[in-house]
């Protein structure tokens, strides 16, 4: 294959800026989605805020209405690898009535991380639902807790029916070389589904 | 992770900076880095406080989340102002406008990224 995209010249535009890349750390409430963006961002975490007023598309599962005037937080950290690309890891929040931002950061995403606390699994039920729905390669990572889980892999693969082509594996979200680990194999997967014919 | 409702200020105030418009005419990821370009320089002493504080925060490629994250102002108000400011070529940015759902990165970019994670 033939990649023209990188052929740039002096006058073209966006010559020297960084190319960006993201991933989604997706996982219900104080899994641990900020400890493990933090654990290998070159920056401390950002908070950045959308507004469910601008892009809200249907009736959130409260059946309220659609002018909903609150604000979600999104934390996210970055990653330079090498002069001209960076990796940006953005931490969603799990519930399902944000499901409108997901598909803006689902867009162009290299995939996804699902963070699994094994004593609340079913807090990650959305995030699963959604990646497999939107087609987006993911991992699930049980977050274990002072080096414990409740629970093996194939318990918790089999309690949230992960596919057998979904890696799972345990991390430790505080843990710089466990969350680069952690990032590595989603990246793989990545790869083996893009070089993969559907 | 926030869920509670802010005060007018933060929620109905930065909308009044785009005229009330959510959308931009180009249409940026949140992750899209933007840098300021030589004409941006110029003239950001001509700029209203919030483009001048981004031209001046693009000085280094900084993507639109940063921007957000640093002025305090919500992400679809930044899109809007950053995507007017990269149409008018107050500002530079790397990611052709997307199109398409189907923006999934090519596997040469993967592996670069594969790469790049295990050199860290």
């Amino acid at each position: 294959m033939v990649f023209k995209r990188s052929e740039r010249t002096e006058e073209t535009p966006g010559r020297g800026v960084p190319l960006p890349v993201k991933i989604v750390v997706a996982g219900g409430y104080a899994v641990g989605k900020t400890t493990f963006v933090g654990s290998i961002s070159e920056i401390e975490p950002l908070t950045t805020e959308a507004s469910l007023t601008s892009h809200s598309k249907g009736v959130d599962i409260a059946g309220e209405a659609e002018k909903k005037s609150t604000t979600v937080a999104m934390d996210f950290g970055r990653i330079s690898l090498g002069d001209d690309l960076i990796l940006y890891l953005f931490g969603t929040p799990g519930q399902d009535r944000f499901h409108f931002m997901w598909d803006d950061l689902v867009r162009g995403a290299i995939g996804a991380v699902v963070l699994v606390d094994t004593s609340r699994l079913e807090d990650c039920f959305a995030a699963v639902d959604y990646f497999e729905s939107a087609g987006l390669p993911f991992v699930v990572a049980v977050n274990a807790f002072f080096g414990r889980i409740h629970h093996s892999l194939d318990d918790v693969r089999e309690a949230l029916a992960i596919p057998a082509d979904v890696p799972m594996m345990v991390t430790d979200a505080r843990d710089r070389a466990a969350t680069k680990a952690t990032l590595l194999e989603l990246v793989q997967h990545a790869l083996t589904r893009a070089a993969t014919p559907a | 992770m926030s869920e509670t409702p802010r005060e007018d200020r933060l929620r109905v105030r930065p909308y009044a900076l785009t005229g009330g418009r959510v959308r931009s005419s180009t249409e940026l990821a949140l992750e899209t880095i933007v840098r300021v370009t030589p004409r941006g320089e110029a003239s950001s002493a001509d700029l209203n406080t919030e483009r001048r504080q981004i031209c001046e925060m693009c000085a280094d490629p900084t993507s639109i989340a940063e921007v957000s994250a640093h002025l305090k102002l919500p992400l679809g108000v930044v899109r809007v102002l950053v995507g007017d400011m990269v149409t008018e070529g107050l500002l530079d940015c790397n990611v052709p406008v997307v199109a398409g759902d189907d923006t999934r990165p090519d596997l040469r970019l993967l592996e670069r990224v594969l790469d790049g994670l295990q050199a860290l």
